[in-house]
């Protein structure tokens, strides 16, 4: 079973609020591997990218760190398209 | 496990699981349930979650619709929090692990998330914490509304815990499966305690805020004779209460073989056992329990449970059907006793400032004579049908009574005039209920052929009590000295001038007054259908000599704690399991 990590950098200003943090679950839904987003640093915490409510939680300002680890036979793809949309900052600034 | 004190306002026992009504403020306790109903818990969690989300996509359809797309992606949040796999998951294990309600479950982790928002240092995204309660206060009410909802069809028997009753709630009650009743608010005259009585099931109201602290399906025992309520039991209390409800029970089957038999003491004196109605169609019922005829009709429900003020001919089928029912018994119509605590639509748009010394009952009759005659004219017309006997409520000077009577006799004389049949030898008699006429009865009783002593008014009256306000509710006391007097020197003038004298108050049915009112030397008691049975039971038990001293005694006390302290000793000697 293949397994990804990747490491992104928030860059959208509000950060990851509700609504970046449903575009991440609806695209992580598209998968089935699981995928897990790990905030490190002062309170380090985990959520699972399927849940909402849990990568909000993250609270995941801008320039912060996130790993995102993904497995599962689709993950290389998972965290390819996980990543894109931090990098197109959710359609926002 | 909580004890709740309040008022009981009809007798019983009942344990059975609870039914919120009301639960506004959605405080949800912590509320185990058995495990073998935590999967019925998992599927109301789940019923709540697609009902919420139905409701949530029409809103945000409606919202964007008017407003636009990015106020309607607000609900878009709620919407995704509704259907995130995880959250539910986590809901569903706490329903699990820690064996309780949905409601319960959810509140916790809503709760626990709730406070992680509270706790994060971006403004902006702690403000999200608002959503968090938004859509727990949705799911709240779904479930709690389910509940709601399931009260007109239950499968299984339930006692109903509300803030208070509204008729239009014990309208849609399914009564086969009602068991008891406990209120917030609410005393003995209360919507609450006159269904209860009127369905026999036990009630308690004036428990403050127990809505607050019970949950739909928590186990409840209510115990109306004494006033108590236990939410959430021990085993201990389990058994004694199932116990109790046995004995209760027990009694109850013994009490029905005496129903065909006299209310006659062991040495002979026989008195008259009478029923109290609200409607013709409570008779039968009142019949049931071996009460020998109507001693209150009150016909304030006529004009309660309609919009309009009830036809010459609305009253006159109610009367032609209740004196069909009694089949010869007779029928003691009380004329129109509205007002103070039963308003009619109209009146309570302009309240008086103090209802209860206001424009009530006769006085009111007597300020709308057509109003009045109509309802006159219906009785003297019905007249044919049985043994019908009228009676003026509320009347305090020797002038309205002789009004109340004249405007009878004109009534006479245009029946008379139309010839329309009646008869005219039909008894007219009084209530005593304030202290202006039961001071000196001996005038009045010379002017009507029975007196009724309507105990629950002369109480407040002489006691200045209201006993619908629970601050001041444990004042109102029927043992009173004062009170004792009033009601001895009424039943004496009553002989003296050879009139009968029935109690129709709330005293007559309660056991714990039966020997001293036998002993004062009443001879009609008139009271709620099911009490009939005890009190005759009492009376076949004693004998008027006995009784006599027992009256002799209490009214030699000077305080209510004394009078009812020797009542209730001399009644448990009689029938130990009463009290």
């Amino acid at each position: 079973m293949p397994s990804v990590s990747r490491d992104v950098v928030v860059i959208n200003k509000l950060g990851l609020h509700a609504r970046p943090a449903m575009q991440f679950v609806d695209v992580a839904n598209q998968f089935k591997s699981a995928i897990t987003v790990h905030k490190g640093g002062d309170e380090p915490c985990d959520a699972d990218g399927k849940s909402v409510m849990q990568m909000i939680i993250l609270a995941a300002t801008e320039g912060t760190t996130l790993r995102i680890d993904a497995e599962g036979e689709d993950a290389p793809k998972a965290v390819q398209k996980l990543i894109e949309l931090f990098e197109s900052r959710f359609g926002e600034e | 496990m909580e004890i709740k004190k309040g008022i009981g306002v009809s007798p019983g026992v009942v344990i059975s699981t609870a039914v919120v009504l009301d639960a506004e403020d959605l405080v949800i306790p912590r509320r185990h349930v058995e495990p073998e109903q935590l999967p019925g818990e998992v599927n109301r969690l789940s019923a709540a979650l697609t009902s919420s989300a139905a409701d949530l996509s029409r809103l945000r359809d409606d919202v964007t619709g008017r407003h636009g797309k990015e106020i309607g992606a607000i609900f878009d949040v709620h919407l995704a929090l509704l259907h995130d796999r995880g959250l539910v998951n986590q809901i569903v294990s706490e329903i699990n692990a820690q064996r309780v309600t949905a409601e319960y479950a959810l509140s916790v982790v809503m709760r626990r998330y709730a406070s992680k928002f509270e706790q994060m240092t971006d403004r902006y995204m702690s403000e999200r914490v608002k959503d968090i309660y938004d859509i727990e206060k949705r799911l709240l009410r779904t479930l709690i509304g389910q509940k709601r909802e399931d009260l007109a069809h239950l499968t299984r028997p339930v006692v109903v815990i509300a803030h208070d009753l509204l008729p239009s709630q014990t309208a849609a009650l399914d009564r086969k499966h009602v068991v008891g009743f406990a209120t917030d608010v609410g005393g003995r005259t209360s919507h609450t305690a006159i269904v209860a009585r009127a369905l026999s099931i036990p009630a308690v109201v004036g428990l403050g805020n127990l809505t607050g602290e019970v949950t739909g399906g928590d186990t409840v025992i209510i115990d109306g004779t004494r006033g108590v309520v236990i939410v959430d039991p021990t085993p201990e209390q389990l058994a004694e209460y199932r116990e109790l409800a046995k004995k209760i029970e027990y009694a109850g089957e013994k009490l029905k073989e005496i129903v065909n038999q006299p209310a006659e003491t062991l040495d002979g004196h026989v008195v008259s056992l009478q029923a109290n109605i609200e409607r013709s169609g409570d008779i039968d019922e009142a019949l049931e329990y071996g009460g020998q005829g109507v001693g209150l009709y009150r016909t304030e429900f006529l004009y309660l449970t309609n919009d309009h003020e009830p036809s010459e001919q609305e009253h006159f089928e109610a009367y032609t059907d209740a004196l069909k029912r009694l089949n010869g018994k007779p029928l003691v119509i009380r004329t129109l006793d509205l007002g103070a605590d039963k308003q009619t639509q109209a009146r309570s748009q302009n309240p008086e400032q103090n209802p209860f010394l206001g424009d009530r009952s006769i006085r009111m009759c007597l300020h709308d004579i057509p109003m009045f005659k109509r309802q006159l004219r219906a009785i003297m017309r019905a007249s044919v049908h049985g043994d019908v006997r009228i009676m003026f409520p509320m009347i305090c000077t020797l002038m309205e009574l002789r009004q109340s009577k004249m405007v009878l006799n004109d009534v006479l004389e245009e029946l008379e005039d139309e010839g329309s049949p009646f008869r005219r030898d039909i008894p007219i008699g009084m209530m005593v209920e304030v202290p202006s006429v039961a001071i000196m009865p001996d005038q009045f009783a010379k002017e009507v052929n029975f007196f009724s002593i309507g105990t629950n008014d002369l109480i407040q009256y002489t006691l200045a009590v209201d006993r619908t306000n629970e601050k001041v509710a444990g004042l109102f006391c029927p043992g009173h000295p004062a009170v004792l007097k009033l009601i001895r020197d009424v039943i004496r003038a009553g002989q003296r001038n050879g009139i009968s004298v029935s109690v129709c108050g709330e005293m007559a049915g309660d056991p714990l007054y039966t020997l001293l009112l036998l002993g004062l030397g009443l001879n009609i008691f008139s009271m709620n259908g099911p009490d009939v049975p005890e009190v005759k039971k009492i009376i076949r038990s004693t004998t008027i000599e006995h009784a006599r001293q027992i009256a002799r005694r209490v009214m030699s006390f000077d305080s209510e704690r004394q009078v009812m302290h020797f009542l209730r000793e001399e009644t448990r000697k009689i029938i130990p399991e009463a009290f």
